[in-house]
């Protein structure tokens, strides 16, 4: 290949994968949003708003990213995409289910980004490192709460432990699906633009792993949810077409 | 307003034709406020981090407090607004990552506006948060120390809540980030 073809698949591989760390935060985000008005205490409402908010603010830096690459509109890509062009994990689009379940999730999840981040703020393309350590910054307080709320829930009552642990047999499986590598992440890691997911894999496994065993939790065994980033189920299209269903109604309208 | 004065004012204003000056750019910025946070302006946040004149033509680099804050666009378009007053003929707003806006950015009248405004000043932490996260927290209302956390998560991405123990009050600080 010449470098100018090489440039040009590395180009490529990374609008896919900036395109999938932002669904991955939007679909996150929007989940949280739902607890609105419904969460169990008035802190955990006005924290997963704010939690919520978070994530939105960083799918719109992982979309501007992309749009420096191929001048995609990011409100285009968020609320006029279908549900088979969304590249989120399927986790994410899971309905919120119960809070221990919720909250399981927002730890799976948050532990996944802070080892993410951490490496993805030595990435060789400066936009993406720089966006990572500002995003780091403010993932430091999710995963704090999170985690808490697993230790909380896991030693709490004999109920919140048993939906806990209900929560991680639904969840183990398919949170493995986060280290799919996409089409042309190997190329993105030949050139240190972003890490090696089996690395990552391996990293986060040992993390939660003490830290749920910590919170008295059993670990499954379920094999791996190993699909790539295009299945998704049923709940996705309710989720965009809640969404998406305002946006849709009048695209001309200025917000 | 004696007529010297009125005079002398003129004159500032036929200097200005020929060019902003970077004062008054700077004095028209601290005149601008946080949404959010009314009392503090976009200069006390320390979110300004370079202003540039071209003749009548002004670029800042600007630097989001919190990606998902909702109160940037605003900011954005009141410095515009700000600086097409004053008399430029183009702004240009460009948004900066780095280095990332950290809460020691607040400047010292910024943190002592916020004392007063009842939001409780984060705690200088010069690089390593957890400073920020577990120092003692003073009331803004009383000035106990007595205080403790109740949640990360506030009104606002910015700030947290607290309960103080000395007056029984609740209250807000901004995050130490």
């Amino acid at each position: 290949m010449t470098p100018a073809q090489t440039h040009g698949h590395a180009i490529t591989a990374l609008t896919i994968r900036l395109t999938a760390l932002a669904d991955d935060e939007l679909i996150l985000g929007h989940r949280a949003s739902e607890w609105t008005g419904h969460a169990p205490i008035l802190e955990e409402d006005i924290a997963l708003a704010n939690i919520s908010q978070d994530e939105l603010g960083h799918a719109i830096g992982y979309y501007q990213l992309r749009q420096l690459l191929d001048g995609s509109d990011p409100d285009e890509l968020a609320y006029f995409r279908n549900a088979d062009a969304f590249l989120n994990i399927r986790l994410l689009e899971q309905p919120n289910g119960d809070w221990a379940y919720t909250m399981l999730r927002q730890y799976l999840y948050d532990s996944y980004e802070a080892l993410l981040l951490e490496r993805l703020e030595q990435s060789n393309w400066q936009p993406l490192a720089e966006l990572a350590a500002k995003i780091r910054r403010e993932e430091i307080f999710h995963l704090r709460h999170s985690a808490l709320w697993v230790e909380r829930l896991g030693l709490g009552t004999t109920e919140s432990h048993h939906r806990l642990q209900r929560a991680l047999d639904a969840q183990w499986s398919y949170a493995q699906q986060l280290f799919v590598p996409l089409p042309g992440d190997a190329d993105l890691v030949t050139h240190s633009i972003f890490p090696d997911l089996s690395e990552l894999a391996d990293s986060w496994r040992a993390h939660v792993r003490r830290d749920l065993e910590n919170a008295g939790l059993t670990l499954p065994d379920d094999p791996p949810y190993s699909w790539d980033r295009t299945h998704h189920g049923e709940h996705l299209t309710e989720l965009l077409a809640d969404m998406q269903l305002v946006a849709r109604a009048d695209p001309e309208a200025s917000w | 307003m004696s007529q010297t004065e009125l005079k002398n004012v003129d004159s500032v204003a036929q200097e200005d034709v020929a060019g902003l000056e970077l004062h008054l750019v700077w004095k028209a910025l601290n005149e601008v406020m946080d949404p959010e946070i009314p009392v503090l302006s976009l200069v006390d946040l320390g979110v300004i981090r370079e202003v540039e004149i071209d003749g009548d033509r002004v670029r800042i680099a600007m630097t989001p407090t919190f990606s998902g804050c909702p109160a940037l666009e605003v900011m954005r378009r009141e410095l515009r607004e700000k600086l097409l007053e004053l008399g430029a003929q183009e702004v240009d707003v460009e948004l900066v990552l780095s280095p990332p806006w950290s809460s020691d950015d607040i400047s010292e009248a910024g943190r002592e506006k916020l004392r007063e405004f009842g939001l409780a000043p984060p705690t200088r932490h010069d690089g390593v948060v957890e400073v920020a996260l577990e120092a003692p927290v003073a009331c803004p209302r009383c000035g106990s120390l007595d205080t403790r956390r109740v949640s990360a998560f506030g009104t606002t991405l910015c700030r947290e809540v607290f309960v103080c123990e000395g007056c029984g009050e609740g209250f807000e600080g901004v995050k130490g980030v």
